[in-house]
């Protein structure tokens, strides 16, 4: 499903990562600052690598070898953010039919109202997201991503910003989106029960250095510590 | 000048005169095309200044902003040698094209242009580097191109400070003197423009009814345009207006 080998660079930071996985979801986890967010913005092409090769199911995003580097809007490659980012001028259905909008009929694979009902979204529809509380924007920000039917899905701390009240409440929707939509997910965190929760196949992260073939276990033990927060 | 001719069928509580008339026309008609033509451009020039960097990044703001700081009197003596109908440009526009802005309010509204510019630059400039480039990053991996990122996604967020800048623009149009002057000269129904108009008022015997009479209509426009421009932006953006 993936298949990553690049070396990231940012200011004087850099990343080396790579990344095998067929799992539906794949979990990355680490304590923050240690470059998880540069790989999800490497692999969504917001940000381009020094180097390397990234492909998922096979097709090719990007290979400095062959000079491919896709561009972000051809990539279809969902990303929800942190703090969801919804577009403050328009309204929650506007948002979520942001991506969709840019598809062709055939290729959509998920309806509005199917999103809505998972997600259970209904009543938000005609709002605007300053009227929305943390968890219903990151709903939606869910839902927009998953409208523009990707291929794969980049979920970076989503419940970062949530009390744990409402990460139980979210918790499931992400549950629904892997077994009822099978959606092929690399989901980031910094706490490890979240991940624990969605997937068995995680990937630890050191400062600058992702390795998917190491065991995971040589990760977790000396950052367990600082990490289990 | 000083007989005015009393219309009562235009209604008017200032009295104006038909040369008043057509100075407050002529002044409307040239801060419009002046904001009209400046619009695009600042919107792209603008925006470039906020997103990117490129070589001469620094000349090219420079440049833009020197209108700001110089005495008008200097654009206007420049747009003068170099579109005047001796000038570089323009002997060979009006050999090749028949064009002549020189003494025309087609050189009003250019006057007009060169000195609202960089207003309206910085305008957008301001509102597009306060928009959360994050969200731009949102649309792309949405499937978004960079230019129905810019439409549906930068154009719209920086609209209430675009139309404000042009508020700004249009009214730095209307009170455009010395550029206008010195570039067009002072020619009635073709260059006299509101301040013109009042300038020359001033400087004839008796002139002051006059003066006073297009001051206050000077004031009111200015303060209709604010008014304006309020109105619009509350429709804009009616839940971040309050």
């Amino acid at each position: 499903m993936l298949d990553i080998n690049i070396t990231l660079v940012r200011g004087d930071f850099t990343l080396t990562a790579k990344l095998h996985s067929t799992a539906l979801v794949t979990g990355l986890f680490g304590p923050s600052g240690v470059g998880k967010s540069s790989l999800l913005q490497g692999i969504a092409g917001l940000v381009k690598p020094r180097q390397g090769y990234m492909a998922i199911a096979g097709d090719t995003l990007y290979c400095s070898a062959k000079g491919i580097n896709l561009p972000p809007h051809r990539r279809r490659i969902g990303f929800v953010f942190q703090d969801a980012l919804l577009f403050p001028h328009l309204t929650v259905r506007n948002n979520l039919l942001y991506g969709y909008r840019q598809l062709s009929a055939r290729e959509r694979r998920l309806s509005l109202e199917a999103v809505v009902a998972i997600l259970e979204i209904g009543s938000l529809l005609d709002k605007s997201p300053q009227h929305l509380s943390g968890g219903e924007k990151q709903r939606v920000g869910l839902g927009r991503a998953l409208l523009s039917s990707p291929r794969l899905l980049l979920l970076d701390e989503p419940l970062a910003s949530l009390d744990e009240r409402l990460k139980q409440q979210i918790l499931p929707f992400l549950l629904r989106i892997r077994d009822e939509l099978q959606m092929p997910m690399l989901y980031v965190s910094h706490a490890l029960p979240e991940i624990r929760y969605l997937t068995e196949h995680i990937v630890g992260i050191r400062s600058g250095f992702i390795d998917s073939t190491m065991p995971f276990s040589s990760y977790a033990e000396p950052s367990d510590n600082h990490a289990n927060n | 000048m000083a007989l005015r001719p009393c219309n009562r069928d235009t209604a008017n509580m200032l009295d104006l005169s038909e040369q008043e008339i057509a100075a407050l026309l002529l002044s409307l008609k040239i801060a419009a095309w002046s904001s009209v033509l400046s619009c695009p451009p600042a919107i792209v020039i603008g925006w470039m200044l906020a997103r990117f960097q490129f070589a001469g990044k620094a000349l090219l703001d420079g440049l833009i902003h020197l209108p700001l700081v110089l005495p008008p009197i200097v654009p206007g003596y420049l747009l003068l040698l170099l579109l005047g109908n001796n000038g570089l440009m323009g002997r060979w526009l009006n050999q090749h094209f028949g064009i002549s802005v020189a003494f025309s309010w087609r050189g009003a509204v250019l006057a007009s242009m060169v000195m609202a510019f960089p207003l309206m630059v910085r305008a957008v400039r301001l509102s597009v580097a306060a928009i959360d480039p994050r969200l731009e990053n949102a649309a792309r991996t949405l499937g978004a191109n960079p230019l129905l990122v810019f439409f549906s996604i930068t154009l719209p967020l920086a609209a209430p400070g675009i139309l404000a800048g042009v508020v700004l623009g249009f009214s730095r149009s209307l009170g455009e003197f010395g550029a206008t002057i010195t570039f067009v000269g002072n020619i009635e129904g073709e260059t006299r423009t509101l301040p013109l108009a009042i300038y020359t008022a001033t400087q004839m015997p008796g002139g002051d009814d006059q003066a006073a009479r297009l001051v206050v209509l000077s004031m009111l426009l200015a303060l209709a345009a604010l008014a304006g421009s309020e109105l619009l932006s509350r429709k804009l953006h009616p839940k971040t207006a309050n």
